[in-house]
């Protein structure tokens, strides 16, 4: 650790979980979250993001590689990095019976420095629910609970399992706003999300996990840049895919033809549609559907995932992708 | 929840203490007293029907040749009584509190916290404990007011016996709840200790008037330790030789327990 402000407060080198009946829910991934960063983990269900974030909190041993959380190791060092950490499960976690003050002031007797309860539950705006019992909250009202309990010791480092998840719409943002104050003061965060708009407005860097791999890695604006844009138009009629311009001249590196229309893979996607454009001008015909788009995180997700699936038989080049975009 | 309230983190007020295993463990208990005021079945188990069994046994105790035992009537009854208390007040009581909280998650978020695991099940288990502690006190009072119990002659024997059956029946509630998968079975899950405990540890008929051969493996019993030596607490004939088995029992069976819950104690529900 540096004393910078810069050091890794989690560091996961080739981490690995198999469950009892043999699944490999994490297959050897790598990462480092550094302080007062957002840090999100991002996939589908069953991607082995809650695998992955029960060994950082401690609640396993993994079944190989290392885990580092405030330079501790978390299962085996408990005592140590407790205190210090803040944990939302992906659910749960509270018996039904006890009113939502009571749940905060047991929780409370069980954290080293904690905040009044009171002040944490106005913090996710609880306040008025106080006397009412957990399994009489929503869905919703449950994970601003789950929330509250996890900042309750003022932690450095917050694990949020799919924090908004149940939320509505303003709900969501609150959250979102809350974190990323947490963060502007210092605090690390990871979460997990599948909610892709979450990690693209959320998150410092993520890593995009698939079948218990990091598929990439980065800033959203990185991960997104990797990805090709897109054009897609249908075909005027009469018109053959041949009768365009050579694809190649466009800056066009994929393509695809679905009955009439035409899916185009760019990384100039101004050079591409503007002579995309000038033909069709010139030629006086009309481009039907035309739409036209830059990377999204959402496109890279669903290529990932797409190319990910595809190439599963090769499973240990994505592996050495990974290690290699950690190299760089 | 708006985001002016956010500063709130960096403008604090008071913060709390650091916590040590007392005050977690405080907490916890506190919670699962509340949790166990809320629960009318368990209450009722728990406290109603060690109250009211006993006066079964004293019924049948006046078939029974409890002289050639050199028993009365009430040294037959207080060691059944607390025999109830500690099955249904504490360890019927708990395998239902550890099951429970482990399908709800609690338990797995206790884990995420500072709590050491020993905490968790200790401090889940001290009301029932207390309870049991407090009816067992309860029901020598009651005995010594209603039968005509006379004062204990070794009542330190009596006293080790109690808090050696307390803190084993917890354990072997942890033990219970560990084959135990949900809510609904934790309700017959405790029966067979109960099934074996009630006749073979000389609740309802002394060991005393026994055969020998049975006798001498029902002495091996979990429970049969506590009543022997409660009820040797008041009559004050257990030789040291007894005595020393009975707390030796009694030991065994604790640390086998606790050895047990950390080889096979589930803190998540089964996916």
């Amino acid at each position: 650790m540096h004393a910078n402000g810069h050091e890794h407060v989690i560091e996961v080198t080739d981490l690995r979980r198999v469950y009892g009946g043999g699944f490999e829910a994490v297959r050897g991934i790598d990462f480092s979250v550094r302080r007062a960063e957002i840090f999100a983990l991002l996939g589908t269900n069953g991607a082995g993001k809650t695998s992955t974030v029960e060994l950082l909190e401690g609640l396993a041993a993994p079944a190989g590689g290392r885990v580092r959380v405030l330079g501790h190791d978390p299962y085996t060092e408990r005592a140590a990095v407790r205190p210090r950490t803040g944990v939302m499960l992906q659910e749960g976690g509270f018996p039904s019976e006890l009113t939502v003050a009571e749940t905060a002031r047991m929780w409370a007797g069980c954290v080293s420095g904690a905040r009044p309860p009171a002040e944490v539950l106005a913090l996710v705006g609880l306040q008025a629910k106080a006397n009412v019992r957990v399994k009489q909250l929503s869905g919703g009202q449950r994970r601003r609970l789950d929330l509250a309990l996890a900042l309750l010791g003022d932690p450095e480092v917050l694990f949020l399992d799919e924090p908004s998840t149940g939320l509505d719409a303003e709900g969501r943002r609150d959250t979102w706003e809350l974190v990323s104050t947490l963060r502007d003061g210092g605090t690390t965060v990871l979460l997990t999300t599948h909610y892709l708009e979450e990690a693209e407005n959320l998150a410092d860097r993520l890593a995009i996990m698939h079948e218990g791999r990091i598929a990439a890695t980065g800033t959203p604006a990185e991960v997104t840049a990797a990805q090709p844009s897109r054009i897609s138009f249908e075909l005027p009629d009469g018109y053959f895919v041949g009768d365009l311009p050579p694809l190649g001249e466009l800056g066009v590196s994929d393509h695809e033809v679905d009955g009439r229309l035409v899916r185009l893979r760019t990384r100039e996607l101004q050079r591409a549609a503007t002579q995309l454009l000038v033909w069709a001008g010139r030629a006086g015909v009309e481009l039907r559907r035309l739409d036209v788009r830059s990377a999204s995180l959402e496109e890279a997700f669903l290529g990932i995932a797409k190319d990910a699936s595809a190439k599963d038989a090769s499973a240990k080049a994505a592996e050495s992708t990974t290690k290699e975009e950690y190299a760089a | 929840m708006s985001a002016t309230d956010t500063r709130a983190r960096t403008a604090h007020t008071a913060k709390g203490a650091v916590t040590t295993p007392t005050s977690r463990m405080t907490a916890l208990a506190r919670a699962e007293l509340t949790l166990l005021g809320r629960n009318k079945g368990t209450v009722f188990a728990a406290l109603f029907v060690p109250l009211v069994l006993p006066f079964s046994v004293y019924s049948a105790s006046e078939e029974m040749d409890l002289a050639e035992a050199g028993l009365t009537p009430a040294l037959l009854v207080l060691p059944a009584a607390i025999g109830f208390s500690l099955l249904f007040a504490v360890y019927s009581a708990l395998v239902g509190v550890f099951v429970v909280r482990r399908e709800e998650l609690v338990l797995k978020r206790l884990r995420t916290g500072e709590l050491r695991d020993v905490e968790i099940l200790s401090g889940s288990a001290m009301p029932a404990v207390l309870s049991g502690l407090v009816q067992s006190l309860v029901l020598a009072v009651g005995c010594a007011v209603l039968l005509d119990l006379s004062a204990p002659s070794a009542p330190h024997l009596a006293v080790l016996g109690l808090l050696l059956g307390l803190v084993m029946c917890a354990a072997l509630a942890a033990v219970t709840a560990s084959f135990t998968r949900t809510g609904e079975s934790a309700q017959v899950t405790p029966l067979p200790f109960m099934f074996v405990s009630m006749p073979g540890s000389g609740m309802f008929v002394p060991l005393d008037l026994f055969p020998d051969q049975v006798a001498s493996v029902c002495e091996l019993l979990p429970l049969t330790p506590v009543v022997t030596l409660v009820r040797g607490g008041w009559t004050g004939d257990l030789s040291a030789y007894e005595t020393l088995g009975a707390v030796a029992t009694a030991v065994a069976w604790t640390v086998v327990a606790v050895f047990a819950v950390r080889r096979w104690f589930r803190w998540e529900p089964r996916r």
